[in-house]
């Protein structure tokens, strides 16, 4: 029977080459594939283009967590939604690498999930209302339907999807947990070769056919996360104390108290 | 100097537009002090996945915080009876589907209701996109809480928005420290002020013509 189960993340990632294009979903710290993208340093591949909605700066020790900005010394394009923190100076954390020739490429955060699916569905591009009249238009074809202005947006189709779910089958049929699913499914319908790193690898047939959310036609590779590897609950429940030590990602994570009356 | 409205105040007063059974996105900061006083039945949804979700968690909570339960921002939240998750790209369906009310901070608002919330200028890095766009274009309703003037005690309100702009003619409602102020299809229509506050007060800090309600009250929680 298929089996798509790799007994390491290094092999995983062994084939990519210099130049691809990965979508590496990272809306949260834990929603990330952090251990493909520790993978993915460690073969030290170039010239990358990297395709995720959330690009933020390591705040945080690297024992403890890692995200796709650790990248950013393999990479010559960035297509995100969120680039930085804002009480962090937003996007000045890469402006280093943009004068060394990164190019950064912006679109709102729903612009980006429906390339993605028009990648998916290959789609020419689409029409989109998002944007109009706002630097988002800026060099994009723009046409009136019905009486309304659109703009032209093409779809993206990686080479390469990183993902993250919390159970897998060896089919790569996968459920996700919380706010975890992000965006990975439409990554791993997009890209060429997806590549998931999950909690639990169960047999087929232990996974409720009703609440499979990605179908495993959509997923090629899956790694289990190690004992040692990032992601794991005591890691991330480490990373939560380090960050409420923080002033500024304390008021991130938690609301303020009602004012008492 | 008068007594400007607190950021609570403005929150509770933003609160008080919606109702039960009100679907809401809020946005980071002042906005997001509105789940504090808002009436019961009210449902949330966060941009990166979930509908209906729990109490945000406070400091003292933080050995209940799990990293699968937050929103946007990265607010820690509790599980909820009827919660759900679901991925980026319906979250985006939903939210420009017109089905969401949405409560925002501004940078600028005009009298014609363009929104300027992400970036003071200069270059596209100095801010974060984000979401903003989205929900600004495809929102039922979107209410704008702010302080009424900057810092700098400038205007806030003006006539056209010198910061990038989120998106054309979106604003519905902006709810001030000073004042609440309607925007329809003949201008800013000011319906509320301050205790304390007069009409002339609120136009003089306020750069485009304000009309005045016929019925201009106190605001009122």
């Amino acid at each position: 029977m298929l089996n798509k189960v790799l007994s390491s993340f290094d092999e995983a990632v062994a084939d990519i080459p210099d130049g691809a294009t990965i979508g590496i979903d990272s809306w949260g710290i834990s929603a990330t594939p952090q251990n493909l993208i520790a993978a993915l340093r460690r073969k030290g591949v170039k010239d990358l283009t990297i395709v995720t909605h959330c690009f933020i700066p390591m705040i945080f020790p690297e024992e403890q967590a890692i995200m796709p900005s650790v990248l950013l010394p393999q990479m010559k394009k960035l297509i995100a939604a969120v680039v930085g923190i804002q009480y962090l100076g937003a996007g000045a954390f890469v402006k280093e690498y943009v004068e060394k020739g990164l190019e950064v490429e912006l679109n709102t955060m729903g612009t980006l999930s429906s390339r993605l699916y028009a990648g998916a569905a290959r789609l020419g591009g689409f029409y989109n209302p998002v944007g109009i009249g706002t630097v988002i238009e800026k060099g994009k074809e723009k046409r009136v339907i019905d009486g309304k202005e659109y703009i032209f947006e093409k779809p993206i189709k990686p080479d390469y999807a990183f993902i993250l779910a919390h159970k897998a089958d060896i089919l790569g049929n996968l459920v996700y947990r919380g706010i975890h699913r992000g965006d990975h499914p439409v990554m791993a319908m997009a890209s060429k070769l997806t590549i998931v790193e999950v909690d639990e690898v169960v047999e087929v047939g232990e996974i409720d056919a009703e609440h499979v959310v990605t179908p495993g036609i959509f997923v090629d590779r899956i790694v289990k996360i190690p004992q040692d590897g990032f992601g794991t609950s005591h890691r991330l429940r480490e990373l939560i104390r380090t960050l409420g030590e923080i002033e500024a990602s304390r008021k991130m994570m938690f609301r303020e108290a009602p004012l008492k009356t | 100097m008068k007594q400007r409205l607190d950021r609570d105040v403005i929150a509770m007063r933003a609160g008080k537009e919606l109702k039960d059974g009100d679907y809401v996105n809020l946005g980071l900061g002042l906005p997001s002090l509105c789940a504090l006083y808002i009436p019961e039945g009210v449902i949330f949804q966060t941009e990166n996945g979930s509908l209906g979700y729990g109490q945000l968690l406070l400091e003292d909570e933080i050995e209940k915080a799990d990293f699968a339960y937050h929103d946007a921002q990265g607010r820690f939240c509790a599980l909820a009876p009827g919660m759900t998750f679901f991925d980026v790209l319906t979250s985006f369906a939903m939210i420009r589907s017109g089905r969401l009310i949405t409560i925002l901070g501004a940078l600028q608002v005009s009298e014609k209701g363009d929104l300027a919330n992400w970036n003071t200028g200069g270059d596209a890095l100095g801010g974060t996109l984000g979401g903003g766009m989205d929900l600004a274009y495809g929102s039922k309703r979107m209410i704008i809480t702010m302080e009424h003037s900057t810092k700098e005690g400038k205007p806030k309100i003006v006539k056209k928005c010198t910061y990038p702009l989120t998106a054309k003619e979106c604003v519905d409602l902006i709810v001030t420290d000073l004042a609440v102020i309607e925007v329809t299809s003949q201008g800013l229509l000011l319906r509320e002020v301050a205790p304390g506050w007069t009409a002339e007060e609120v136009q003089a800090l306020t750069e485009p013509k304000l009309r005045i309600a016929l019925d201009l009250k106190e605001i009122e929680l």
